[in-house]
């Protein structure tokens, strides 16, 4: 017997408000995860900003003759609390280098102590009434100022935080990247070569599959380990280089360029290769005129992508001793060196309020590369990407 | 079966090695020579002892329901089910007194001479020209530019499409329409300048004066050619073939001139699938 319109009604009514309701959980779950990301964003926003200017005094610089074996004479000892140490460091030795300046002073633009820093952005400090007293008179006088800290940007680590910088970081992260892509996308592609264009559906080659996307799943930390015991201890690879963090990372980024290799290599379509052995290609041609550069635009993405976890990754490099306080900007492959990550896990570790601004800002450093090297992904994939 | 049958799976076919003759006159060149043919995929039998003799500057029709085996077979005559894992081969396909299966033949150098043309257009994702000039280039035919151009220009020709393209020869392959496509799928191969064309039903995916045109080139093709064809369209068969085979659950039940098979059918089979009482 048929049922009329209002009887199927009734009974759909039911159904229709489960499916409200199960898209109002899911939009729910989706806003929840975007409100966390926007606090997250906020939160290293509002820290890290002010990371990236530095307070400055304008003072007067008298080179005495006292200053070239006590820094500290150069400076008006009322001042003196509120200059950075590394300043006052490098006096004796710019006045030896140049004996000429003997006896002449200058007034001059220098860093601030970071107390003198956090004061000015409104943080916790650790300065005396006193010291209050006479920065707020230079303030009103224009003598402090915040700046665009080039330091920041521009030196390496240091004890003394407001001459600590992400540079030698950020060199050690390129140079460690560098080593993990020459060694792991041209293995990790022929690899996938090999398993989608020239080896036999067999047992074998199905355990070796299914080995490398369990690979992918191993925790970081296990190839940090893998990498001390073979890389260092055995082959004598240079302790915390970037040589040795970066086949390390290698190893990580691996099972990621061969599984997006062979989804690459997968997606091009059987009738290309077949008119291409139709011609007479032998399966190298095939594969090397033929399919790798259609291929190409979704290896590209997907390695760099892997590129970015490494770049992310901090635990297996604590293992093979990057985590390490690098004051000067690398030079070699086997030199000791550090990486964004292991940075940011320094600073944070430090006691001073002023290395918490560092440590956001770092953050934001590291995410803005990171973001820029998935959006180049994105536009890469979108640019050559080929529908058939 | 017809006296005047050139061929065939049975006693007509002269020993190996032997011409065709007609009133004593050699009258066939042979191109393949196929005995004994078996094929599997894993265990299911898809040829059943094949036996044929395909001849020179002839377009031969392969004709019979789906899943016949005459795809399958055409894929023999150039090798290309090596590239499924599963498939076993028997028998022997002889080109020019070699054994295209022996271990010693080169399938490249085979594909060389036994060019191919899909059942989807499939042209390279490159240029027009690239399209052409890639294989020759490939297999040393060409050193110099000029001689490249000329080849190119050649084999466009010869596939009916040098006028539609000339003044776009660096535009995309996949830009031209299904036809033409196809035509330039022609070009690719017979820019290698092979002995013998396969065409895997070339038509099935074009429109209807595509079609006529593919078919008029076939006839052209077949002064320098050897062309085979497969064929779900038996006026297809009739109107483009010299011969005709025709397959069914992986045997050839017939083989014969195509109008001789056509007007008077020496198997029931074929006359019932013929006339479309199935297939």
């Amino acid at each position: 017997m048929s049922h009329t319109f209002d009887e199927i009604s009734q009974q759909l009514r039911r159904r229709h408000r489960k499916s409200a309701r199960l898209k109002w959980i899911s939009m729910g779950s989706l806003g929840l995860a975007g409100l966390f990301l926007i606090l997250f964003f906020a939160d290293m926003l509002s820290k890290g900003l002010p990371a990236f200017q530095q307070a400055y005094i304008q003072t007067e610089i008298s080179y005495t003759e006292e200053a070239q074996n006590d820094g500290r004479q150069a400076f008006d000892q009322e001042l003196l609390p509120l200059i950075s140490r590394t300043v006052v460091r490098v006096i004796p030795m710019e006045l030896r280098n140049n004996p000429e300046m003997i006896g002449t002073s200058e007034a001059q633009w220098v860093l601030a102590n970071s107390e003198v820093d956090q004061y000015l952005k409104g943080h916790r400090h650790r300065l005396s009434e006193e010291e209050q007293a006479a920065l707020d008179e230079r303030v009103e006088a224009g003598q402090v100022d915040l700046r665009f800290n080039s330091t920041f940007f521009g030196s390496g680590d240091s004890k003394i935080a407001e001459s600590a910088g992400i540079l030698s970081a950020v060199v050690g992260t390129v140079m460690t990247m560098i080593v993990t892509l020459l060694i792991s996308f041209p293995i990790g592609v022929m690899t996938a070569v090999y398993l989608e264009e020239f080896a036999p559906d067999n047992r074998f080659t199905q355990a070796i599959e299914i080995n490398i996307n369990n690979l992918a799943a191993i925790p970081s930390i296990l190839f940090g380990l893998l990498g001390l015991a073979i890389f260092i201890n055995f082959f004598g690879v240079p302790r915390s280089s970037p040589l040795a963090g970066g086949m390390t990372l290698a190893l990580m980024t691996l099972p990621v360029i061969i599984i997006s290799t062979r989804t690459a290599l997968r997606s091009v379509p059987d009738s290309i290769r077949h008119a291409a052995f139709g011609v007479g290609c032998s399966r190298w041609q095939v594969v090397r005129d033929h399919v790798l550069p259609l291929a190409m635009p979704g290896i590209m993405t997907g390695s760099i992508i892997g590129l970015a976890q490494a770049m992310g990754e901090t635990a297996p490099l604590i293992i093979v001793g990057m985590v390490a306080f690098i004051p000067d900007v690398g030079a070699s492959f086997t030199n000791a060196a550090t990486v964004m990550p292991a940075q940011i896990f320094t600073w944070s570790g430090e006691p001073e309020q002023a290395f918490v601004e560092k440590t956001a800002g770092g953050i934001l450093v590291l995410l803005t590369i990171l973001i820029s090297l998935n959006a180049f992904a994105v536009v890469l994939r979108k640019k050559f990407e080929r529908r058939w | 079966m017809n006296s005047q049958a050139p061929v065939m799976n049975d006693q007509h076919a002269p020993a190996v090695g032997q011409p065709y003759t007609r009133n004593n006159q050699a009258c066939h060149d042979l191109s393949i020579r196929v005995r004994d043919l078996n094929l599997w995929y894993g265990k299911n039998q898809a040829l059943n002892n094949l036996n044929i003799d395909l001849f020179q500057k002839n377009v031969t029709a392969l004709i019979g329901p789906s899943g016949c085996g005459k795809s399958t077979f055409l894929r023999c005559l150039n090798r290309m089910n090596d590239l499924i894992p599963s498939v076993r081969t028997e028998g022997l396909v002889e080109m020019d007194g070699r054994d295209v299966n022996a271990p010693k033949m080169d399938e490249v150098a085979l594909r060389r001479r036994v060019g191919m043309v899909f059942q989807k257009p499939n042209p390279f994702p490159k240029s027009i020209y690239e399209n052409v000039a890639y294989a020759p280039r490939m297999h040393d035919l060409v050193s110099r530019k000029a001689e490249q151009d000329e080849l190119v220009e050649k084999a466009l020709r010869s596939a009916g499409l040098w006028n539609e393209v000339k003044d776009k020869l660096q535009e995309p392959g996949t830009s031209l329409s299904g036809g033409q496509q196809q035509r330039l799928c022609i070009a690719r191969a017979i820019a290698v300048q092979p002995d013998v064309i396969l065409m895997d039903e070339p038509t099935s995916a074009l429109d209807p004066i595509s079609t006529a045109t593919i078919e008029d080139l076939m006839d052209k093709l077949k002064e320098e050619f050897t062309i085979i064809t497969v064929t779900h369209n038996m006026q297809q068969a009739a109107r483009v073939a010299d011969y005709t085979a025709f397959f069914h659950l992986g045997e050839i039940i017939e083989y014969n001139d195509t109008k001789v098979m056509f007007s008077t059918p020496a198997k029931k089979k074929t006359e019932d699938y013929i006339s479309g009482r199935y297939g």
